[in-house]
């Protein structure tokens, strides 16, 4: 079970890798919402690039899990969606008197288009919090944490792992999609959340003010990303991160050392949830709409493979994998419609077969491939004197 | 008179005299003469009395006389020769303004002594007349024409429509078709809709006949029609028939019970079965194996597309072009016909079979057999399989489902006590059956079975004793996608068949190999039926079947914590 992918980097290396996500995240905080407030960058381009910062945040949740803990959750696009839906439930209390039935005078209550279209007359209790933010923001949270421990603690204490961990947690997403599809949830079933038109004052898609707060989500997009690297930075120096590791390495010599596993487990699984909710919630605005569809079983897959293919048991692995398929995407949906989805599978095929370690460990392979090849042609006692002078 | 003539002549002789209260009508007269008769006769009570003798034939020529007459188009020509043919006149007007004229008698044109068709003109023949009790007489006639019509369906809904109008004046007209009723379906409906129509009888004796009789026939359709006649026996206080009303209920109360406790039954047995036919293939590669294979469900699609294929090549051939490499793969058509082309099912079983398992060894060989101490690795792997597969099917076979006929031998049921057994359901029960024992007699019975147990339970140490494991390991993968095609072969016949069908059972049939213990055959086959029971109970106590669903995923989360390692767990000593 154990893998061989991020053996515990030296503590130089470690460093220097966060180094260089800070340095990258703080470049582009800064960088792309001035480039596009004058223009160089498209409004589109944008928030297509806060989009891929929530995923990224998607991404870690999986790695927190998956890579640093052996726990391959299939259930992180459900936390991810939980959270769009907590804050999507606050901006589509904002919309309902300016919907088109309020238009029409048939809705005194300001309910949400699609509840005047099932024929409610009032507001479902657990939607009156709603309208404040900041209890929206809390449940964001609250809700997703809440599910992860419920479920976190009934699958750790009964010892369930590996495969049948990525089953069940595959089951529960499942449920919950079908669930969701349902429109006497009133969750607004099968078409989600949509239209949404103000966050805390400020216009989502007024063409003067609406690019101003999208390159404010930007921004608060990136900084949670940074500050959750922070924090996962953080987490692998501590004890509790060697631990963690130990676990993924080898569950039982924890257990037998007298560590508490499913403890350790079930922080981290809640911890992973909250993170991929806060990606959620700041995917909803820039995306505009949340539905169910983002909680099938296959997003939850699309997650893994782009920590897989950046690279998994690293910081920025997950967050290069993350950009890069999803930017990937948005290029070949348009290029090759037909082929994209194979072009997916394909890359997740060679992954797994041929890079374990992803894209990271790209460079570190090619090294030391270079190292065996470059002496062949001459004799190794010349390749091993000479490069001095060179480098004086 | 077709039904007629076949009964023996004494009974048809009394039922004529029931029927026929005017001894005009020869036996072997036919609807169309009869009405030649009533035509030509100068009696009007005459006239009415041949056409209500027509009521409860089934005969269509009728129905289109009567409109003829009805709207003017029926005439009576003079032959040179004195006699008089009513005809009719229909088509289109030619030079001379004369239209095409039709004898009523026998439905052919109507000919000179040349042989050649008459063309006449309204204007100069005598017009058949009609007034308003001829007309009513008439109506009630076509009104109950579908009762002797020949198609049991047609024939089932015209004795439910009539019976629900509750008129009494309709109710010698079934007594009369319910004696020449052979079918036992039409005869039960025939008894039920006179007792409904008894129901709205003033007289309190009649009532309670045909509250007796609904009780014995426990009529759930007449539910509400008791349940009104109850309310106004209620109203004019007459306890008699409160009372006889009430037993009626409570029977079709029961009934009603037990038939959907046998419904339900039926339908978990064979939604299990559908269950464990898809998820036995699972329990091969997942459970004996430790492979999870995501692309399991295409090797579903693979099977379903391989009956759609089959079907195509015994009836007239397909096209389809391969993606990427663009070559057009024409597939000539057998254009068999009747049975020889129902046979098709039957081929596409070994063909869906060997299609899937051909698809599954190719999978082993290139991806698979690089993964088998990564089993996380390999659920990812698999996933980017499956979506190459369902891509490739996409652009194969189009985005939309393709449509596969039932064949007939599968497209009807048996209605037992009311309850229904679909053919393709008593099928899928056979079959699951049927290959849970071949795959049982395959892994115990057989030396590959015993290679293939050996193999799965210490793969070094089979190795070591000389087993070659690598084509162990590749006919088990076989063997198992091979079952899940058959699966797929299947389902064709329950579900829909598009690119992305597969997706549609692989989280269930996981689910089901979890819950019955990895590594048992046995357990899979307790867990499928069992889940598929759950489920379909569910549905039938909240009356809700997502919800169903729901709850059962959870009540198989819940059933891990008490069980981890699922029904029947393979006992090892051995910690990773």
């Amino acid at each position: 079970m154990s893998s061989p992918t991020s053996s515990h980097a030296s503590f130089g290396a470690r460093h220097r890798e966060f180094l260089v996500v800070g340095v990258l995240l703080a470049l582009l905080t800064v960088v792309f919402p001035v480039l596009n407030a004058y223009g160089v960058i498209s409004n589109f381009t944008l928030t297509l690039w806060g989009k891929y910062l929530c995923y990224a945040l998607l991404g870690l949740s999986v790695d927190l899990l998956w890579g640093y803990t052996g726990l391959l959750s299939l259930g992180q696009a459900l936390f991810f969606s939980l959270g769009g839906y907590m804050l999507g439930m606050h901006l589509m209390l904002l919309i309902g008197p300016l919907g088109s039935y309020a238009k029409a005078g048939q809705n005194p209550a300001g309910l949400p288009d699609f509840m005047v279209f099932l024929g409610h007359t009032f507001l479902p209790p657990f939607w009156r919090p709603f309208n404040s933010f900041g209890f929206a923001a809390v449940m964001v949270f609250v809700l997703p944490g809440l599910l992860a421990l419920i479920f976190g603690f009934l699958a750790f204490r009964s010892r369930i792992k590996g495969v049948y961990f990525s089953i069940l947690t595959q089951a529960l997403t499942y449920a919950s999609m079908i669930l969701f599809f349902r429109n006497d949830l009133t969750m607004g079933g099968n078409n989600g959340f949509t239209d949404f038109k103000f966050i805390l004052g400020h216009s989502l898609d007024d063409k003067i003010t609406g690019p101003a707060t999208m390159r404010g989500l930007f921004v608060v997009s990136s900084v949670v990303l940074l500050l959750v690297c922070l924090f996962c930075h953080w987490l692998n120096g501590t004890k509790f991160g060697l631990v963690r590791q130990a676990i993924r390495d080898g569950e039982n010599r924890v257990l037998f050392s007298g560590y508490a596993t499913a403890h350790y487990k079930l922080f981290i699984f809640v911890v992973a949830a909250m993170i991929a909710a806060i990606g959620g919630a700041l995917f909803v605005p820039q995306a505009g709409i949340i539905n169910p569809d983002q909680m099938s079983p296959a997003k939850s897959i699309e997650a893994v493979v782009w920590v897989a293919v950046g690279g998994r048991g690293t910081i920025i692995g997950p967050i290069i994998g993350a950009i890069g398929i999803n930017a990937l995407r948005s290029w070949a949906t348009h290029a090759y419609p037909d082929s994209w989805l194979i072009i997916l599978g394909a890359i997740f095929l060679v992954v797994v077969l041929f890079l374990p370690g992803g894209v990271v460990s790209l460079p570190a392979k090619l090294t030391s491939l270079w190292r065996r090849r470059s002496p062949a042609p001459s004799a190794p006692a010349v390749a091993v004197t000479k490069p001095a002078p060179d480098r004086a | 008179m077709l039904l007629l003539s076949r009964l023996p002549k004494l009974l048809r002789s009394l039922l004529l005299a029931v029927l026929l209260p005017v001894p005009v009508l020869h036996a072997a007269d036919t609807p169309r003469q009869t009405i030649v008769k009533a035509i030509l006769t100068a009696d009007d009570n005459q006239k009415r009395e041949l056409i209500t003798s027509l009521v409860g034939q089934g005969d269509e020529a009728i129905r289109e006389l009567f409109t003829a007459w009805r709207q003017d188009n029926l005439y009576v020509y003079t032959a040179p020769d004195g006699t008089k043919i009513p005809v009719e006149l229909s088509g289109d007007k030619d030079a001379s303004g004369a239209l095409t004229a039709t004898r009523v008698d026998t439905g052919e044109p109507l000919k000179d002594a040349a042989g050649q068709p008459l063309h006449l003109v309204a204007a100069k023949q005598a017009a058949v007349e009609h007034d308003a009790r001829l007309r009513l007489a008439m109506k009630n006639v076509v009104d109950l024409l579908d009762l002797g019509s020949p198609l049991l369906a047609k024939r089932l809904r015209a004795i439910q429509t009539i019976g629900a109008a509750q008129k009494p004046d309709k109710l010698p007209a079934l007594l009369a078709r319910s004696a020449l009723e052979t079918d036992s379906k039409a005869k039960a409906a025939l008894r039920e809709a006179i007792a409904v129509i008894e129901l709205a009888d003033p007289s309190d004796d009649v009532k309670l006949k045909g509250l007796t009789e609904l009780r014995d026939l426990h009529a759930s359709a007449s539910y509400d029609l008791i349940k009104t006649a109850r309310a106004k026996g209620e109203a004019d206080a007459k306890p008699a028939i409160v009372k006889a009303a009430d037993t009626a209920l409570a029977a079709i109360d029961q009934h009603k019970s037990v038939v959907n406790f046998f419904g339900t039954l039926f339908r978990g047995l064979s939604a299990g079965s559908i269950l464990l036919v898809v998820a036995l293939g699972l329990a091969i590669t997942f459970g004996l194996m430790g492979v999870i294979n995501m692309a399991h469900g295409e090797m579903i699609t693979v099977g379903a597309y391989a009956t759609y294929i089959t079907q195509k090549v015994f009836g007239e051939g397909m096209q389809f072009t391969l993606p990427f490499v663009k070559i057009a793969v024409h597939l000539p058509g057998l254009h068999l016909t009747g049975w020889a082309y129902q046979l098709y099912f039957v081929a596409a079983i070994p063909i869906g079979f060997l299609s899937a398992a051909l698809v599954g060894i190719a999978l082993e060989r290139s991806v698979i057999r690089f993964l088998y101490r990564r089993p996380l690795e390999s659920l990812l792997a698999t996933w980017g399989v499956s979506l190459i597969l369902q891509q490739l099917f996409k652009l194969t076979f189009g985005s939309n489902n393709v449509n596969v006929d039932s064949p007939v031998y599968l497209s009807s049921n048996w209605t037992v006590y009311d309850v229904t057994f679909d053919w393709n359901r008593v099928f899928v029960i056979g079959f699951a059956v049927v290959i849970v024992f071949g795959v049982w007699l395959a892994l115990t019975k057989t030396p590959l079975g015993l290679l293939i147990r050996c193999v799965m339970q210490n793969r070094t140490m089979a190795s070591c004793m000389g087993v070659r494991t690598e084509r162990v390991n590749m006919l088990t993968f076989g063997l198992g996608s091979g079952l899940a095609g058959l699966a797929g072969v299947f389902v064709t016949q329950l579900g829909t068949v598009g690119p992305s069908m597969g997706q549609e059972y692989i989280v269930d049939s996981f689910m089901t190999v979890v819950v019955g213990g990895v590594g048992s055959i046995f357990g899979t086959v307790v867990s499928a039926l069992g889940i598929g029971m759950a489920d379909q109970s569910l549905q039938q106590i909240l009356l809700n079947p997502v919800m169903g669903k729901i709850l059962v995923l959870v009540a198989i989360i819940l059933f891990l914590q008490w069980r981890p390692t699922g029904l029947f767990a393979a006992k090892s000593r051995s910690l990773d």
